[in-house]
């Protein structure tokens, strides 16, 4: 496999007239194309921060970052921030529109993301009218109109309740693949990242370190079933407690 | 559907109230009227200084009659409407420019923090001796008045934009001027609305003042022009008639406002319940 996205020896200091905060302390890793991959961590450890260097709003304090050449990002954030101004299908196509890529072809584009995605009905809807989890299946489309390679998500679910959570969680990681992206998950939710991904990266509190490594080795497509989720589960909420 | 008794039964209950408030309205606006005409007849108060609705409704026909009253009204309504919308689309480019530039921003505030709490209408008699005795003055005194306010509303506005929802445009590649103009101007819109409604009343107070320190029209004018003269049911008779445009005038706001509202969506309805 090849490898498309990376940090190597990263560190992040954030400094205001008061403190200065060192939020990431030469952190390494890269992924791999195609992979999905999580990174755990506790509340405010530096997570965010990673993702904004991957997608290049922030620039580290000293190390590299890699992305493959034409390879471009894609963020998710934690609540979707569907404009209320907006209907549903001028919502999904903001990336374009800002851009500067919004044509007729590309709003064909968009208009089949989201029949695909079972949202067609609510194209003229404003946010408000959906569910939850369909509004993040609208804000994963408005990313994925811009055609990124690698999507960088930042804790998308834990705005939603338990119930939502899990379904939506499924929903979002099954459309990933479905397009065959490239996906990075940030989450301080252990089960949420085992559930999901290829592989797991365990970062400890600020400044973050990368603690350990997980390859999640499950055939089974429903992760959570699988009598080795509560193995990794434990050895990862072990690394987190550490 | 049909409603439940409880329902039918709340829903009357609030339909009565509602006429029992505008009966009140109404009567307590006709109670004070007849009482003022009783006294001012009987002589219990004075007639000269205190007039009595029947001489300012008298008035108001002999000033409509030669067109006089008309004209003033037209003069004060312009010169507010246009110190109103010129107030509020320059403090609006001022603050467009204060959140552009966070160094022009802090270099400013100190002076805007005086200048809000100045009371503006002590700048008038300058402004008047820099631009004459004109209508332009009086417009300029109205700007005054409402633009600082303006100004500050709005960068509050600005300046409360959600950060996560600067960081997605940011994310997508968007510029500051897509950020602004994408998220900034449609999330503050709110306060676009609250300035509107602040700024019509300080436009008025401009005019106002303003026309008391110079000019040959209007209703400020007539107002001192006749407490000179002692025609009190004319003077009376202008403050009723301010009374009546400021209403107007907040009507016009509020139409504005639901349009707003209408366009920018439930954002700016969930924003006064909250409030
Ligand atoms: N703009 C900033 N200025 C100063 N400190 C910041 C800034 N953004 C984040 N931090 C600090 O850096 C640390 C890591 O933040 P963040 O990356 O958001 O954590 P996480 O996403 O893991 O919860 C936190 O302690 C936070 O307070
Ligand atoms: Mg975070």
């Amino acid at each position: 496999m090849q490898i498309v996205a990376g940090v190597k020896d990263i560190s992040l200091f954030y400094h205001s007239v008061s403190c200065e905060t060192e939020a990431i302390r030469n952190l390494s890793f890269d992924v791999e194309d195609g992979e999905f991959m999580s990174i755990v961590g506790p509340s405010g450890c530096g997570k965010s921060t990673l993702l904004s260097i991957l997608s290049g709003l922030l620039k580290p304090t000293s190390g590299k970052v890699y992305i493959k050449e034409g390879y471009k990002t894609g963020y998710m954030l934690q609540k979707d921030h569907l404009f209320e101004w907006r209907t549903i299908f001028s919502n999904a196509c903001l990336g374009l529109e800002i851009q500067k890529k919004l044509n007729d072809e590309s709003k064909d584009k968009v208009h089949m993301l989201l029949e695909k995605y079972g949202l067609k009905q609510c194209e003229s809807c404003h946010p408000s009218q959906l569910s939850g989890g369909m509004r993040q299946r609208a804000a994963l489309i408005r990313t994925l109109a811009t055609q990124p390679d690698i999507l960088l998500l930042d804790e998308p679910f834990s705005a939603l309740d338990y119930q939502t959570r899990l379904s939506v969680s499924e929903d979002i990681s099954r459309i990933i693949r479905a397009e065959k992206k490239t996906a990075i998950l940030v989450t301080h939710d252990i089960s949420e990242a085992i559930a999901l991904s290829d592989r797991v990266i365990v970062l400890s509190k600020r400044p973050a370190i990368l603690k350990s490594e997980f390859k999640i080795d499950i055939q089974s497509d429903n992760h959570r079933q699988s009598p080795k989720f509560r193995e990794y589960f434990d050895k990862i909420w072990k690394e987190l407690e550490k | 559907m049909k409603n439940s008794k409880e329902q039918e039964n709340f829903i009357r209950k609030m339909k009565k109230r509602h006429t029992m408030i505008k009966t009140c309205q109404f009567l307590f606006l006709f109670i004070f009227l007849a009482l003022w005409e009783i006294c001012s007849d009987t002589g219990l108060i004075n007639k000269f200084i205190f007039a009595s609705p029947s001489s300012i409704l008298l008035s108001a026909i002999d000033l409509a009659s030669d067109g006089t009253l008309f004209r003033h009204i037209f003069v004060t309504v312009f010169e507010t409407v246009i110190g109103f919308t010129s107030g509020t689309v320059l403090g609006t480019l001022i603050a467009v420019i204060l959140w552009w530039n966070g160094f022009i921003s802090d270099v400013s505030e100190p002076y805007l923090v005086v200048l809000n709490s100045l009371p503006k209408t002590a700048l008038a008699p300058i402004i008047i001796v820099w631009l004459g005795n004109n209508m332009k003055a009086i417009i300029a005194v109205a700007l005054m008045t409402s633009i600082v306010v303006t100004v500050l509303n709005v960068l509050n506005g600005f300046n409360s934009a959600d950060k996560d929802e600067i960081k997605l445009i940011r994310s997508f590649g968007g510029t500051k001027k897509q950020v602004l103009s994408k998220v900034v101007i449609p999330s503050s819109m709110p306060s676009f609305v609250n300035a509107l409604k602040i700024n019509v009343g300080l436009s008025f107070v401009g005019v106002i003042v303003g026309e008391f320190l110079t000019s040959k029209e209007g209703l400020g004018y007539m107002i001192v022009y006749n407490s000179q003269i002692f025609k009190m049911q004319n003077v009376m008779l202008s403050v009723v008639i301010l009374c009546i445009l400021a209403g107007l005038l907040y009507k016009a706001i509020q139409i504005l406002e639901n349009q707003i509202l209408k366009r920018f969506g439930r954002q700016v309805t969930k924003f006064r319940s909250d409030s």
